[in-house]
């Protein structure tokens, strides 16, 4: 006999999209840069892949102030740990000090994680912990409203022991099809690397991403379209 | 409105919950389930306990994640299952840890069945029930310990029963009539975990939360259990 979850929301979407993708030797965070107040974008290049430490950082989508403060709490502690500790803190760590603020204030967060890293232990990680405190270890994580339309993208294109290269790319081809769909998504493609020799941080404006469907090539000047004759109509 | 001193009383006192920022007013309501595991299906065989559990994640109606291992041993002698929040699982899988590390700390050469652990989760479920703040979950309890086999189940309002055949979620609409057709005192292990794929069959065609990928486990008699893990994918 069971309670039937009467109350069973459908997730609220969260107008992000972020991605983080292990590949043979480290991990690719990557995000959108849209903050959104409503129909506004009160930011349109946020960051919002943050660094928790030298060797892990974390993807934050869902409520904007709710994710910061986590990750302030975090790098707090993370901090005190790596002390006591005498070495860097070990990704795992890192995730489950998430996983504990997320899981203990679930009625009052509104915000889905992706925590990355790369320690001497384990190498290249990925933790996955969506609303309500659940974390998961996954050789790739999506998330925010962006990530509905990547799932089959990912079932398809997604494959083990990826190089560096090959993961990068499929990270931003990623984050450029969901902004391309999604309205809380925009602005540029941002990733962070994460291996045993450091952090690498890219940034992708949208005139070095792929075009999609019904996308036009970019141009300087509506003049310069002008001034090459009329316009070609739109095919449908 | 419904404050009071939420005291860390002895239930609640792990290292999980004596967590690094808690303000009074957050546990008192009853919240709801983001990540969900559905159905889990429970028997009692010949010589011990067979569980199965797809390894689904649903996240409202996606199908979100589909390698959750929601079925565990505990201890020397149990098994559990859950349905549910899997956050509220992991941390029930926390409280576990913590009973099974404290009872092998006496030392004794005593070790807790799946009896008492059935009871000591009955009585967390549905305390955290009376404070308005369940664990969301639908557990499967069973295990084998000198011999004697035991099957049991409790959920988020605390009702609880054991029996040689139980089931949560979907899985009581659809598997348990199977069950109490097809079940016998002497299934073999075969006869037992082809009763199950029944079940789960059924389920993946009638359940639109279950996914085509299974975890069994399975315990013996005997002192030591032993653990089966496996994940079948079927059509």
């Amino acid at each position: 006999m069971d309670v039937s979850a009467g109350d069973l929301n459908a997730p609220h979407s969260m107008g992000t999209t972020i991605i983080g993708v292990t590949y043979d030797g480290g991990v690719v965070l990557g995000a959108d840069s849209r903050t959104s107040t409503g129909m506004y974008v009160a930011n349109r290049a946020s960051d919002k892949i943050t660094k928790l430490t030298d060797n892990v950082y974390m993807c934050r989508s869902g409520s904007a102030a709710d994710s910061q403060i986590v990750s302030d709490y975090v790098r707090y502690f993370l901090h005190q740990h790596t002390i006591q500790l005498g070495q860097p803190s070990t990704v795992k760590v890192a995730a489950n000090l998430v996983r504990l603020l997320s899981y203990n204030n679930k009625n009052m967060l509104q915000t889905g994680l992706i925590i990355g890293g790369w320690d001497k232990y384990e190498g290249g990680k990925i933790y996955g912990i969506p609303l309500g405190g659940t974390i998961l270890e996954q050789p790739f994580a999506i998330g925010g409203s962006g990530s509905s339309y990547l799932y089959g993208f990912f079932d398809q294109a997604w494959k083990e022991g990826m190089t560096q290269e090959e993961a990068e790319q499929l990270v931003v081809k990623a984050v450029s099809l969901a902004i391309a769909r999604d309205g809380a998504s925009g602005g540029v493609v941002r990733t962070v690397t994460i291996n045993s020799e450091g952090v690498t941080r890219k940034f992708y404006p949208g005139d070095k991403l792929s075009l999609w469907h019904e996308e036009l090539e970019p141009q300087n000047s509506l003049l310069d379209i002008l001034s090459t004759g009329s316009p070609e109509p739109m095919v449908s | 409105m419904l404050l009071g001193i939420l005291g860390m009383n002895s239930l609640d006192c792990t290292p999980a919950t004596n967590s690094l920022i808690r303000s009074e007013a957050d546990s008192q309501r009853t919240l709801y389930p983001y990540v969900t595991g559905t159905s889990v299906v429970g028997i009692k065989y010949k010589d011990g306990i067979l569980l199965a559990a797809d390894m689904g994640g649903s996240y409202g109606s996606t199908l979100r994640y589909k390698s959750v291992e929601r079925l565990k041993p505990v201890g020397k002698h149990s098994l559990i299952g859950a349905s549910g929040e899997i956050s509220d699982f992991q941390e029930i899988m926390r409280y576990l840890d913590d009973l099974i590390l404290s009872d092998n700390m006496w030392d004794d050469g005593n070790s807790l069945g799946p009896k008492e652990v059935h009871n000591y989760l009955t009585r967390v479920m549905y305390n955290r029930r009376n404070k308005f703040n369940p664990l969301w979950n639908s557990l499967v309890l069973g295990g084998v310990k000198n011999g004697q086999k035991y099957l049991g189940t409790v959920n988020m309002i605390g009702v609880h029963y054991e029996d040689n055949h139980v089931a949560t979620g979907f899985g009581n609409h659809l598997a348990l009539p199977l069950l109490r057709d097809e079940w016998h005192e002497n299934l073999t292990f075969e006869e037992g975990v082809i009763l199950l794929e029944k079940c789960m069959r059924v389920l993946l065609y009638r359940d639109r939360s279950a996914v085509n990928k299974l975890q069994v486990l399975f315990s013996l008699c005997g002192i030591h259990t032993s653990r089966l893990l496996g994940n079948c994918c079927t059509v």
